[in-house]
């Protein structure tokens, strides 16, 4: 069976972008292939920093023919549809459609369309230069004379050449013959730009991959990327040293070279100094290099570079050149380093917070400053549920966003928070303190670790629900895929700093004074933004006391006397949505862990806010182990069974017919009066349970329910025929229902 | 005067600044470009010379090289930092249309200074430009000799907000960093400029370390605000009464371009001195930017209705 090599040879595509284009390309004219009906073995695709390859093996060398049957009109339509129909179907005359019968139509005209399959070469000679042309880059570009066309051909840099060949293994492929924007498909690429630049003749994938090794390309890009692996480990550990790993800067080094070569560089002692992170951060950022650690976990002064030659003094010069950039870059770092512990040092009242006042946090929102003073006072109120010091939770509040004032942070944005705790300890503030300015953005991912240290927790805290409030009080809220300010991932720290550390907190009662304060800052963003427009207005020549009627327009826009109560209505509905939103992430969080969310809905189901949600996730647990035990099964099947009476009944007597208090005197068999009795010791039981929030106790109450449940469904026919003694079965059934939904919904459980 | 002492080794491009520029001059002249001199006012970068914003538009061919003294206001360091001035140096180089070989091109012009493919690591590594002051963009690269940015390389896509029909390539090497790099030096004033020793020798240092003394002090504490922020509205007056004035000429070619590019050049600069005085908030400074982006583009659409521009 023929194969195809396909490659398309360019000047250098930027690295963050290969591996994309490479799959691309795979996808698209394998997706082209099959619409066509052409069926493949296998796929493989390729990127280089100058080429793409795709190769696809096992094509048959014909498309299959296709027949095809069109029903057409009754016979003896009129001429108008008979027409159509010859037309659509590509005949010339009725002789060359079928008559078939069918007992409901009659008698109708079929044609039948027999298509022979096309070569594979002049499909493949259609879809490859399609493919081209529609390539999703996701930034493309026009260049050379052709561009003064806006037409013109759109790549990601500059097309030089394309390779097309298809053919089976024992016999010479042929090139596929097509042409885009001049360049016609051949079989000829180049191999390395500086070490083998001279064209190379290719027949297939097999000696492509050959021809290009020789000329010092590897076209795999994991197998470059495993090069640079082991040469990187094997050159630190000639030294006693070892790689610090970095996944990302391996797979973007990897699209740098078509011919990896490892180089130790080192640098001065002297650097070290300098925080490792800010080291790395510098070498990494500018210099795509690695760095190395000793023994002891500490940096080495040390770096991998990867270079794209084998150069003929062996890399010297090359080590010589990287050496020098890194020493003017360390230079850097170092001074920025030196410059803001000189700050930290001697600006002890932090006075220069004041700078965040010009800083935006978001233009309805206010300033920086305006951010920092809300999570301070979100802070202190969480501080009787977190337990944390007051006054190290205000100083690290406070000082929390500081290290974005900072040369580092300015420089290597990656460092935020790290910073933060490095110059807050070099000062000697509370360890606690420190950690705070690192922590408090924590967890950042699913995958992150939650502060356990409880003034980080508190900030963090405050820090999360501050964006949460704020945002949804200028509605700002994640909608589909769009989540430009994180929201989700605050709303499922915020769950994990509360769960993991087992903090009850009511979210919707802490979240009114953090609105109410956001609100604020919301009217004086606004009316910050309406100064120059007043200002423009008095420029304008606006007389003094028409200004004045403007101002104090704005004015009393800002203070209201009184909140017009649709207005409270409209901010109480904010933080209920709010609280919908973190029940929506709790439940996305505990269906990632494999928790059952039929029961986190049975849970959110109890008709109370369930603002607290670490109640919430002991519920869901408590729930589930209860229902793994025999009472727990054998209970939730009485609730069904009880439930689904009911609501038939329901049907007939109307919603709500049975809520009154069942009536002892009108219970005639033992298992009613034994139900109505462990009905009330259970509810009363569960509630005491419940406001202890000890969950095993409520369920063990629920347990307790399971015998009489069941007796009474044995003993008991619910529908008697006594009305009285029918509304008083039925209200039995209603009040398990209540009692059960104090613990859970069980309406909202599976099975 | 002293005679060459060293003949003409003096020229190399690595034993002076001068040397290097002389010879990417004669490289570029070589293929085929008219070897311009400076544009005699202050820019903050070789791209903004006429010959770079102007000739990239319109369809007539164009290739051109030249050096050009860029300001950049807010990077003076008072003479104290080796590698950051607020004078500075770029050789500029635009081949409209871009030739199919222009990376072969480029490289070939680094062989010419004596940097050798077969021990130095040259790479073309992602960096997409894009000037917002003068509404352009587009796509290249930084190229990379042993780690060390030397040059960029950039496909026009836009500029003064037109679509570049055909693309120019335009090439910007950093002078003083090549220089650095070739002559084996970490601090830029001690660049041997005229290639000569002992005391005929001239170092950067001689030229420019007083330079970047007096005009880091100008642009960070003397610069008269006032009168600066006085020069950028009337620049920005007259480029636009110029380009008024400049309308409907024969044919509906417009007379007034070059004249009325120069006044957005000088807002440009005046908007610069005043951001490194800090008397622009951050909210400003964008709608700053935004002025003078107008200019551009105004320029540029009147650019086109020019014979250079290409109106027929």
């Amino acid at each position: 069976m023929p194969d195809l090599l396909f490659e398309l040879f360019s000047e250098e595509i930027p690295a963050r972008m290969q591996k994309q284009a490479s799959e691309d390309l795979r996808r698209l004219v394998t997706d082209a292939l099959v619409a066509a009906g052409v069926t493949y073995e296998g796929a493989k695709a390729f990127a280089t920093p100058r080429r793409l390859a795709l190769h696809v093996v096992g094509l048959p060398a014909r498309q299959p023919d296709t027949r095809e049957e069109r029903k057409g009109p009754r016979v003896g339509s009129p001429e108008g549809a008979i027409q159509g129909f010859l037309k659509s179907a590509g005949l010339a005359s009725l002789d060359q459609a079928k008559i078939e019968s069918d007992p409901k139509k009659g008698e109708f005209y079929v044609a039948v369309i027999e298509k022979p399959g096309r070569p594979t070469l002049d499909l493949l000679a259609e879809i490859l230069p399609a493919t081209i042309r529609a390539f999703p880059w996701p930034k493309s570009m026009r260049w050379g004379a052709a561009s003064t066309s806006s037409s013109s051909l759109r790549w990601v840099r500059p097309l030089r050449g394309i390779v097309a060949t298809f053919g089976a293994e024992t016999e010479e492929p042929e090139i596929v013959p097509f042409e885009v924007d001049g360049l016609k498909a051949g079989n000829i690429t180049c191999g390395h730009r500086f070490m083998a630049p001279a064209e190379i003749r290719v027949k297939r994938f097999d000696d492509y991959v050959a021809k290009l090794e020789a000329a010092k390309v590897v076209l795999d890009p994991a197998r470059r990327k495993e090069m640079i692996r082991q040469d990187a480990r094997n050159l630190a550990f000639a030294q006693g040293l070892e790689v610090v790993e970095d996944e990302g800067l391996l797979e973007e080094v990897a699209g740098l070279v078509e011919w990896p070569v490892v180089l130790m560089g080192s640098f001065e002692d002297a650097f070290l100094d300098v925080p490792g992170e800010v080291i790395r951060a510098t070498i990494r950022a500018n210099q795509k290099c690695f760095v190395l650690r000793k023994p002891d976990g500490t940096l080495a002064n040390r770096f991998l570079l990867v270079s794209n030659i084998e150069a003929k003094d062996g890399g010297a010069t090359i080590i010589a050149g990287n050496e020098r950039v890194i020493r003017a870059r360390l230079s850097d770092a170092k001074f920025f380093w030196e410059t803001d512990r000189k700050v930290w040092r001697e600006d002890t009242g932090f006075a220069r917070l004041e700078r965040f006042r010009n800083v935006t946090f978001h233009e309805k929102l206010g300033s920086q400053w305006h951010r920092i003073e809300r999570i301070r006072a979100l802070a202190k109120e969480l501080c009787a549920v977190t337990g944390a010091d007051p006054e190290k939770v205000d100083l690290a509040a406070r000082i929390c966003k500081l290290d974005l004032q900072t040369e580092v942070v300015g420089e290597f944005p990656e460092v935020q928070g790290f910073m933060g705790r490095i110059y807050a300890g070099q000062i000697g503030l509370d360890p606690s303190v420190a950690a705070a300015c690192e922590e408090h953005y924590k967890p950042v991912g699913p995958g992150d670790s939650v502060p356990k240290d409880p003034v980080s927790v508190t900030v963090a805290l405050a820090d999360k629900l501050d964006t949460l409030v704020g945002f949804w009080a200028i509605d700002e809220k994640p909608t589909g895929s769009k989540d430009p300010y994180a929201l989700r991932r605050a709303a499922l720290g915020v769950i994990r700093l509360l769960v993991e550390n087992g903090i009850s907190l009511e979210i919707i009662h802490t979240s009114i004074p953090a609105h109410v304060r956001a609100m604020d800052d919301v009217k004086h963003a606004q009316l910050d933004r309406l100064i120059p427009t007043i200002e423009q207005l008095s420029d304008a020549g606006l007389s003094r006391r028409g200004i004045g009627k403007v101002w104090s327009d704005l004015e009393r826009s800002r203070f209201p006397e009184n909140l017009a109560s649709d207005q409270v209505d409209h901010y109480i509905s904010q933080i209920e949505d709010l609280a919908a939103f973190f029940h929506d992430r709790l439940k996305v969080m505990l269906r990632d862990q494999g928790a059952r969310h039929d029961l986190v809905d049975a849970v959110l189901g109890n008709g109370q806010s369930n603002d607290d949600l670490l109640l919430v996730v002991q519920r869901v647990n408590a729930l589930g182990r209860f229902l793994e035990t025999e009472d727990g099964k054998s209970l939730l099947a009485g609730f069904k069974r009880a439930a689904n009476i009911l609501r038939a009944e329901e049907k007939k007597d109307g919603e709500g017919a049975f809520e009154a208090a069942a009536d002892p005197a009108l219970c005639r068999e033992a298992s009613e009066k034994a139900l109505l009795e462990a009905l009330s010791k259970a509810g009363e039981a569960a509630g005491i349970a419940l406001d202890k929030a000890d969950f095993e106790a409520a369920m063990r109450a629920m347990a307790a329910l399971r015998g009489p449940v069941d007796a009474f469904f044995e003993a008991v026919m619910v529908n008697a025929e006594d009305p009285a003694i029918r509304r008083n079965r039925l209200a039995l059934l209603a009040t398990l229902r209540r009692v059960t939904r104090q613990v859970a919904d069980f309406s909202r459980i599976a099975g | 005067m002293t005679a060459f002492p060293h003949g003409l080794d003096a020229l190399r491009p690595d034993r002076s600044f001068q040397g290097l520029i002389l010879t990417l001059q004669r490289f570029w002249a070589e293929k085929g470009c008219v070897i311009l001199q400076p544009y005699d006012m202050e820019v903050g970068a070789g791209t903004f010379h006429p010959a770079t914003t102007l000739r990239a538009l319109g369809p007539r061919p164009w290739n051109a090289a030249y050096v050009q003294p860029s300001r950049r206001p807010k990077d003076g360091r008072y003479g104290e930092n080796p590698n950051r001035f607020q004078h500075y140096y770029q050789f500029q180089v635009i081949l409209k249309p871009s030739p199919p070989n222009l990376q072969e091109l480029y490289l070939e012009s680094l062989y010419a200074i004596g940097i050798d493919p077969a021990l130095h690591d040259l790479r073309f590594v992602e960096d997409d430009w894009e000037s917002p002051t003068l509404g352009a963009w587009g796509l290249g690269w930084e190229c990379w000799c042993d780690g060390m940015e030397v040059s960029q390389f950039t496909y026009f896509q836009q500029v003064a907000g037109q679509e570049c029909a055909p693309v120019a390539g335009e090439l910007t090497y950093g002078l003083e960093r090549l220089a650095m790099y070739l002559q084996g030096v970490d601090n830029g004033f001690e660049l041997n400029f005229n290639g000569l020793e002992g005391e005929a020798k001239v170092t950067y240092g001689d030229v420019f370390r007083q330079a970047e003394e007096e005009y880091s002090r100008h642009n960070f504490e003397y610069a008269n605000t006032e009168k600066l922020f006085r020069n950028f509205a009337e620049a920005e007056a007259e480029c636009r009464a110029l380009l008024a004035a400049g309308e409907g000429g024969e044919g509906q070619r417009h007379r007034q371009v070059l004249p009325a590019y120069d006044q957005c050049i000088k807002a440009s600069h005046a908007f610069n001195l005043l951001d490194a005085r800090g008397v622009i908030s951050v909210t400003e400074r964008q709608s700053y930017i935004l002025r003078v982006r107008e200019l551009a583009k105004a320029c540029g659409a009147a650019w086109v209705k020019t014979e250079a521009g290409g109106a027929a």
